[in-house]
């Protein structure tokens, strides 16, 4: 293989658009094969040709043959560092996608903040929403793999928000502000402490510019929340006057008042925790007390929780908002165990004990849903499950004893139902034996509607349907097997420039590094050849399953009785006997002997009548045929005359004259009964004119 | 496979639309526009691929060429080279120019049951039939004298057997 690609590397004409796009396929397929270093140096070649030429289109594919090549050997982009430099800046829309795309799949933890960067810049020029998606979340993405410093980590974060923060899923947002709250698991307070402070500050910068995306407010709000006051350098006041105007400008946002007024309420908690005097300013007052009359339930919960809140002293709020729990879980005790001592106590003075659940009027366990072993539904309840199916005879069980744990529960006729139902569910419905009298009453009924054979084909053709599954299946891989050939497409294009500037130099040496340890994005490099692999071997699984299903279903037939002819009108002798006796194999055999035209058209009548005399069961066959004769009764007359009667059957030549004259022709009547039995000649009936022709 | 391919002169009118998906009516034109909408705004130097994915959903490209007032379009998906598709639209327009010799977009609109013959005979189903403009020049001489011959009148002889024998 390698010395066939070699040559066609060789031999192809460069010059033209169909010679490159060969070319560009050996690249494809060189990238792809098993690693050979001759073949890789001349793809190398064929690629620095195209990053030369001046036409944008082999630049294009230059650069997208750089990154299939850049998995297999990272150096090879070094040579052309200064090209790509040259296609990032090029006015050309594609050609800057392609490289950045190509710059996206060579990030290393070393150039990762320059690249980051011209891609924030080039994502904020986007005017097409649907790219800029896509561009911002592979900047998130970078940014997540190779943040050098978690400082940097925020600013970066914070300006894709800024500008493209409605785009982004929702689940990076969180996922920084877990990072701020969790800081980087250093133990490192100071550190953490610093970062949170400085992403307080410029939260608060950012905070007064008009028109931020809805996620990115939240995440201020939140930080502002949990961390504005921490550090002592913003007062209270200060940071809730801005949350404030935050939910003025954004009051049609409701997910951004809310955390807001979150916001608010950890501020006056950490404040009374302190010991600080509370000062509210009023315009959060006025905020709140909207709140408390707003139209969303979510926001005048908030607002009232506030204003539980604050009414409380300094040691409750101390416990239920420690100031820098955001990271730890809350622990809910379902069964109220606390609440234990007060019931007991509440029980001795002689209050009612609690009804169990699962009695209450109109309450209807949710664990119902799940088991139906154990359910006891009241009887005034809505019900929700399916009534029971009908139960055929007197069964002889017990009404079994009920699964709840009182005893004082009367028993009602409906809940053994309930009882019967999920216990003969269990019980396996295919067998032919029909317990529980669910099926139809089929004694003394003499044939069944083929059901014995309905089941098998049914089986053989829910395998067949099983098998489709399967192709469809197969099909469906082997498309995305191939579709996930992962096409990395990336740009490489260079100019040989006589004057190369400083600056991008610089920028060269810093996209391209030149350190030896080649970080790999293995991630991304696993995902995509995970993927692949799981579709190859769905294929291949599927591939086997098809030929174990196919070989299932070939054999299948071979075990399967023929099932009965369905137009078998209740006589079950014409089955058996209509293969043994053939009136048409006779006629053959009477045609092939019958050389004496004299005694033709003789023999042959009283052979016929034998025929119909034999057979009762051949009638529908044997009546068929003299009607046949009758219609060639009018054809052959004159047909006798005219030797061109074949017309009429196209193929059959009867050559011998004389033949023709003697009777009808036996070849034709065969055919033409063919043609009758399709047709579904009635078998009964009177035909008065059968023997016309024979006598005749 | 190829997914389409247009021919829109450079005013928007779409001149021939051939598409090898099954799409809706209103889909098509919307494609259309959106398709145009993105060639009226390429530079002349700039190169001729273009990402379709925002139009034509995933793994589909765009490859067009600008020829006096119309644009030739192709969309494809990653199975075809760009390279190639636009070689391609070189035989296509070679073959329209040894057909109606010096081509114009009026022979365009008014022969477009022959443009439709040669375009099926490059491209079929989405799969590329033939490369060579002289074969297909070829197919379409001949069925322009078949149906050249089919407009006059021959007779047909009245028995059974003469149909037969023909």
């Amino acid at each position: 293989m390698y010395t066939v690609v070699g040559d066609i590397f060789r031999k192809c004409d460069s010059s033209s658009n169909i010679g490159n796009a060969v070319l560009y396929e050996c690249i494809c397929c060189v990238s792809s094969i098993h690693l050979n270093p001759k073949l890789l140096e001349a793809a190398a070649d064929v690629i620095a040709r195209f990053l030369k030429s001046d036409s944008h289109n082999l630049k294009y594919m230059g650069i997208d043959a750089l990154g299939r090549l850049i998995k297999l050997s990272p150096e090879i982009a070094e040579q052309h560092q200064l090209a790509v430099i040259d296609c990032l800046e090029d006015p050309d829309d594609t050609l800057k996608r392609k490289t950045f795309e190509l710059l996206y799949k060579m990030t290393k933890s070393s150039n990762v903040e320059v690249i980051v960067d011209r891609m924030i810049d080039y994502m904020i020029s986007i005017n097409d929403n649907h790219y800029k998606t896509e561009i911002a979340s592979r900047c998130v993405e970078l940014a997540e793999q190779f943040a050098p410093s978690n400082h940097w980590f925020i600013q970066t974060m914070n300006k894709v928000f800024e500008h493209a923060g409605d785009l982004v899923n929702i689940k990076v947002a969180h996922n920084l502000m877990r990072l701020i709250a969790e800081g980087f698991g250093e133990d490192d307070d100071t550190a953490d402490s610093q970062l949170r402070s400085s992403a307080v500050e410029s939260y608060l910068h950012i905070i007064g510019e008009p028109k931020l995306p809805s996620v990115f407010l939240q995440v201020i709000c939140w930080v502002l929340g949990e961390y504005g006051t921490a550090d002592g350098k913003f007062s209270a006041s200060y940071i809730t006057g801005k949350l404030c105007d935050v939910a003025e400008s954004y009051s049609s946002d409701e997910t951004v008042k809310g955390y807001a007024v979150t916001a608010l309420m950890k501020i006056y908690a950490f404040e009374i925790a302190a010991g600080r005097k509370l000062d509210i300013l009023p315009e959060c007052q006025s905020l709140i007390e909207e709140l408390s009359a707003s139209h969303s339930t979510d926001l005048q919960q908030r607002a009232y929780e506030l204003q539980a809140v604050i009414g409380l002293d300094v040691r409750a709020i101390g416990s239920i908002m420690p100031s820098d729990a955001s990271c730890e879980d809350i622990e809910v005790d379902k069964s109220l165990s606390f609440l234990n001592g007060y019931v007991e106590k509440s029980l001795e003075k002689g209050a009612q004990p609690y009804i169990p659940e699962n009695e209450r009027f109109g309450m209807v366990n949710i664990s119902n849903f799940r088991n139906q072993d154990q359910l006891e539904v009241t009887s005034h309840g809505l019900r929700f499950e399916a009534y029971e199916l009908p139960k055929p005879s007197v069964q002889s069980r017990t009404p079994p004893i009920s699964v709840a744990s009182s005893t004082e529960l009367v028993p009602v006729p409906e809940p053994s139902y309930y009882r019967e139902t999920p216990q003969t569910a269990p019980v396996p419905s295919s067998s032919d034996t029909g317990p529980s009298g669910l099926k139809l009453r089929l004694d003394g009924v003499q044939k069944k509607w083929g059901r014995p054979t309905y089941s098998s084909s049914s089986a053989s053709t829910s395998n067949s349907s099983s098998l489709k599954v399967v192709n469809g299946v197969t099909q469906v891989d082997g498309v995305s097997s191939g579709n996930s050939k992962t096409h990395e497409t990336s740009y490489d294009s260079r100019r040989p420039q006589v004057e190369i500037s400083e600056e991008k130099q610089k920028l060269a040496a810093s996209l391209f590094g030149g350190s030896s340890k080649t970080e790999r994005r293995s991630s991304t490099g696993h995902k995509v050849a995970k993927a692949s692999s799981h579709a190859s071997e769905k294929f291949q699984t599927s591939k086997s399953t098809t030929i174990y299903s196919a070989d299932n279903a070939v054999e299948k037939p071979n075990l399967v009785q023929p099932p009965p002819d369905l137009l078998d009108l209740g006589e079950p002798i014409v089955a058996s006997s209509a293969p043994s006796v053939d009136p048409f194999r006779q006629l053959e055999g009477l045609l092939d002997s019958a050389q004496d035209p004299g005694t033709f058209g003789g023999t042959k009548a009283p052979d016929f009548m034998a025929l119909y005399a034999e057979t009762p069961a051949g009638g529908s066959a044997g009546v068929a045929l003299p009607l046949s004769l009758n219609r060639d009764g009018d054809n052959l007359i004159p047909g006798l005359s005219n030797a061109s009667s074949n017309t009429v059957h196209g193929g059959t030549t009867v050559t011998n004259p004389s033949q023709i004259s003697k009777g009808p022709n036996v070849k034709e009547a065969l055919e033409k009964d063919a043609l009758v039995r399709q047709m579904g000649v009635t078998p009964s009936g009177q035909n008065p004119n059968l023997f016309k022709d024979l006598f005749g | 496979m190829i997914k389409s391919v247009l021919v829109i002169n450079t005013q928007g009118k779409p001149r021939l639309t051939k598409f090898y998906d099954i799409l809706t009516v209103e889909k098509q034109q919307e494609l259309l526009r959106s398709v145009f909408g993105v060639l009226c705004s390429r530079a002349d130097n700039v190169s001729n691929f273009v990402e379709a994915e925002s139009i034509f959903g995933p793994d589909s490209r765009l490859v067009y060429k600008h020829y006096a007032t119309l644009y030739f379009v192709i969309v494809f998906d990653s199975s075809e080279n760009e390279l190639a598709m636009l070689d391609l639209i070189q035989v296509f327009v070679e073959t329209l120019d040894k057909c109606f010799r010096n081509v114009s977009e009026l022979d365009i609109v008014f022969n477009y049951s022959k443009l439709h013959n040669i375009l099926d005979g490059i491209i079929f189903g989405g799969q590329v039939m033939e490369t060579s403009s002289a074969e297909i020049i070829r197919a379409v001489e001949e069925i322009s004298k078949l149906e050249a011959a089919s407009n006059s009148i021959s007779l047909v002889p009245k028995t059974v057997s003469g149909w037969r024998s023909r």
